[in-house]
């Protein structure tokens, strides 16, 4: 689709339509879109070209939209139906969400990496436009009247010049599919949305409020049994022997089925019982690596490096250097820690399982389930109903494959939730990492070159955009696998915005000690490397909001700034704190965050999405560490792993950039990566030192304020 | 031991017979299938699970059910029967929670709050929520959420 044809107005379209110039068949509905798209996007799959895949208008006049997505919190929910009732002509109210269910949805590869809006919302949008040009073409014909003379408001089609003649949506589709397609459909400009773009109470705000939104552990069957699974005290330990009698005595039912040991019972408080009376042995793990030693253990093991982004002349930009920068950060495992912990339900009537799970990925979920019972892929129904928190953490659901395997030996409905211990055990951690960076600065205090390597997390964000002239990235190992055996001593997986925290801190924190030494205000120097116009535009609009008066740090002040990009947004933060150096306890104080994401569907929801980064952010930079020893996860519970409380909370301010004419782009995971540099740059500039690891506890700023005396 | 233990539970009597040491939040769900409290960590460390127990905020996952035999419970299921409760209603409009996860237990750590204190200040509402977890960081609106049903309810008219 080309510009001119997007801005063809809608009248002039229908009146296009009314001539019957269109021939039926289905449109790519990605490439209907990726016109209108920047490049810097992750890598898209395909969808349905059938829009009766995404939508469908009931004989009630309700209409359905359907989305293999998940509702974790994001808000894709309200999203999703602010963009049908848009594109749609419907009433916000009228439009009902189904999202992740494999049997009623398109296909999704799963809800993560900021994909919502800028792969499955073009798609939608697409569909519905497609909808409703088919509809006005129908209530053409059915009012005898060219479409150029029709309107349309709320799913009721009117004669403009007769209002008393009229037909709705539903009265022309009868609750059915609509057979019709057409080619090429212009979306609405979005100047002339009224619907997207403006607020609107979230579509889950009522079941959320009220306590009767169902979660995958709210679900209640006749006959149903809670599992609990015999676990391992450590990665690597083997079940050696397993004495079941007195929880059989007590009630239980057991289950041993292969690697699967696990008791039953109707209540589920009382299956923690009997799992609690299983006497099982397992063998010692073998001796391994801890979070002491783990960051020698990862530069050890690590696989050879891969290039993630190389620029000029690395010899010629150490020749022009006058000083040298080198430092290493380093960042230790963090859990995901959702409130909701991994729960399912299984149900297998008349040879189909049915399991509500959540999950982030329903459809990657279905074949695990298919094999694990046997069954093929369409006897399997995974449905995540409203999930708890997943922040990549449910990016898989091995717990619908433990209660579906359950509901089978047992003859019944099974549910599994998992404990707290559990869910820390099981976690797939944001690795943990080493980055070293060497940095030169000319006289004139211009980076020379930079050298960043990075093992352990990753290379998303490891490549840098300022504007230097030689430069190279390096990285080896990371969140996606591929990590030699025994590298990361249990499983690793995205966290939100993967790598990009840990490559942030390390890019963002160097870049303050640059301008350190070339004695420039933080603010400053960036800019002095920045000529992407969307990047210069955040920082600016934040330290305006901010009130940033230049400063060569540390100032003693406590102000802080950092900046990123991620799956092709731009985010600037600034933070302002206060350190006390006798405790090492940080209080942020206050937190402005510029977002550029393109146009944004939903900005209330938007806002929230970055308060919700800035806040959980604060835990992997001032507290959250997994601590473990030889397999051995030591944090079970929120005694010993902090997160982020009430008291912690700064003052928020958010600034969403007003980009109407750009693509629409995720913004659950951008602001979170700035948040652990923010707040290393605001310590030094407060205390005068350097924090070069995750978290930046209070024993570790006190230790630095030692050593610096 | 087993037996049966009644208390009034949404202003509904209630009765179970079951082992009174089991805990509340367990019998609400699993016995009188209440699942709007929810579990987080079983070590009243999170506060998902929270219900009033008279008038008080109460940690479920850790309160045995003999300890409520003739007590007034309410979970978010008995809040504002008739419509929105003015907390809840503050909730919505401040979209003061992302999964929801943590929300019953949210709203009713509130209730008890403005029970106690109906006008509270800012640091008072951040000292009384401190014990609760919420992951998506809805914190600020929480709190902004709690002020305004404050504002909007007069006192006694919980």
């Amino acid at each position: 689709m080309t510009q001119t044809e997007l801005n063809l107005s809608r009248r002039g379209f229908m009146a296009a339509a009314g001539a019957g110039l269109f021939v039926f068949f289905g449109v790519d509905r990605v490439r209907a879109c990726q016109e209108q798209e920047p490049a810097r996007l992750p890598q898209r799959v395909n969808m349905p070209a059938d829009l009766n895949a995404y939508l469908r208008i009931g004989a009630d006049g309700r209409v359905s939209c359907f989305s293999g997505k998940v509702e974790l919190g994001q808000g894709v929910m309200t999203a999703l139906a602010e963009l049908l009732a848009e594109e749609l002509d419907v009433d916000y109210s009228s439009v009902d969400v189904v999202l992740g269910d494999t049997d009623q949805c398109p296909y999704d590869m799963g809800t993560f990496g900021s994909m919502c809006m800028p792969i499955f919302g073009p798609a939608l949008r697409a569909a519905a436009a497609e909808a409703r040009a088919v509809l006005l073409q129908m209530a053409a014909e059915r009012l005898h009247v060219p479409a150029d003379q029709l309107r349309v408001h709320a799913g009721v089609v009117t004669v403009a010049s007769a209002p008393g003649q009229r037909v709705t949506y539903a009265e022309l589709v009868e609750g059915k599919r609509i057979e019709r397609h057409l080619a090429n459909v212009p979306l609405k400009p979005v100047k002339d949305f009224t619907i997207a773009a403006h607020a609107a109470t979230r579509k889950d705000a009522l079941d959320k409020v009220t306590g009767k939104g169902k979660y995958a552990a709210d679900f209640t069957l006749p006959g149903l049994l809670h599992g609990r699974v015999v676990r391992p005290p450590a990665h690597g330990s083997k079940l050696i022997s397993a004495d079941t009698g007195a929880a059989e005595k007590f009630g239980a039912q057991i289950v041993r089925e292969g690697d699967l040991l696990a008791v039953l019972h109707e209540r589920p408080d009382l299956a923690d019982r009997a799992l609690g009376l299983v006497n099982a042995q397992f063998d010692p793990p073998p001796a391994s690596v801890n979070d002491q030693t783990i960051f020698d253990h990862l530069l050890k093991t690590a696989p050879p490096s891969r290039p993630a982004g190389a620029v000029g002349d690395m010899a010629a930009g150490e020749k022009a250097a006058a000083t040298i920068v080198e430092m290493t950060y380093l960042n230790s495992y963090v859990a995901h820690a959702p409130l909701e912990t991994h729960s399912a339900t299984a149900s297998i009537e008349n040879g189909k399982a049915t399991v509500w799970v959540s999950t982030q990925a329903p459809f990657s979920i279905r074949p695990q389930v298919a094999q694990a019972l046997g069954f093929t892929q369409q006897n399997v129904r995974i449905v995540a109903p409203y999930v708890g928190g997943g922040f990549g953490g449910k990016s898989n659901g091995p717990q619908a494959v433990e209660a579906a395997r359950l509901a089978k030996a047992a003859g019944k409905p099974v549910q599994v939730i998992w404990n707290r211990a559990e869910e820390f055990f099981y976690d797939t951690f944001r690795p943990a990492a080493v980055v070293k960076i060497r940095a030169g600065l000319t006289r004139d205090g211009k980076i020379s070159f930079w050298d960043f390597n990075v093992v352990g997390a990753g290379e998303r964000e490891a490549d840098t955009f300022y504007d230097i002239p030689n430069h190279r990235a390096l990285s080896a190992g990371g969140w996606q696998g591929g990590n030699p055996p025994g590298m990361h001593p249990f499983g690793v997986g995205a966290w939100r915005a993967p790598s990009a925290n840990t490559n942030s801190f390390a890019r963002e924190s160097h870049m303050d000690s640059m301008a350190a030494q070339a004695g420039a205000d933080p603010l400053e120097f960036r800019l002095k490397h920045l000529s992407d116009v969307r990047m210069r535009r955040v920082l600016e609009a934040a330290a305006k909001q901010f009130g940033w008066k230049p400063a060569k740090a540390p100032s003693g002040r406590g102000v802080g700034v950092a900046c990123g990009v991620y799956s092709g947004a731009c985010v600037a933060t600034m933070a302002e704190v206060s350190v006390n150096r006798s405790t090492g306890h940080v209080q942020v104080k206050r937190i402005v965050s510029a977002l550029d994401v393109g146009w944004v569907v939903n900005p209330d929801g938007m806002r929230q999405q970055m308060e919700g980064c800035l806040t959980m952010g604060l835990g992997y930079a001032l507290t959250e560490e997994v601590h473990f020893n030889n397999g051995e996860v030591l944090d079970r519970n929120f005694g010993s792993y902090e997160i982020p409380r009430f008291s912690w909370i700064p003052k928020i301010d958010t600034i969403l950039m007003d980009n109407p004419g750009a693509a629409p782009l995720g913004g659950g995971e951008p602001p979170i990566i700035t948040v652990g540099a923010v707040i290393a740059n605001a310590i030094y500039d407060a205390a005068s030192v350097r924090m070069l690891q995750l978290p930046m506890t209070p024993e570790r700023i006190v230790a630095a304020l030692k050593k610096k005396a | 031991m087993q037996r049966i233990i009644s208390f009034t539970l949404n202003g509904k009597p209630a009765s179970v017979k079951v082992d009174d040491e089991r805990a509340l939040l367990w019998v609400l769900r699993s016995d009188l299938g209440l699942t709007g409290t929810k579990f987080g960590c079983g070590e009243a460390l999170c506060g998902a699970c929270t219900v009033i127990v008279d008038k008080q905020a109460v940690r479920s996952c850790s309160t045995p059910v003999k300890d409520v035999a003739g007590r007034q419970v309410i979970t978010i299921e008995g809040l504002g029967q008739n419509g929105l409760h003015a907390i809840q209603q503050a909730f919505l409009e401040h979209h003061a929670f992302q999964c929801g996860y943590c929300t019953p237990g949210m709203i009713l750590t509130a209730y008890a709050l403005l029970l106690k204190s109906p006008q509270p200040t800012h640091d008072e509402i951040v000292q009384h929520m401190d014990d609760n977890l919420c992951r998506c960081g809805a914190h600020v609106r929480i709190v902004d959420a709690i002020q305004d049903a404050a504002r909007g309810v007069k006192a006694g008219a919980l």
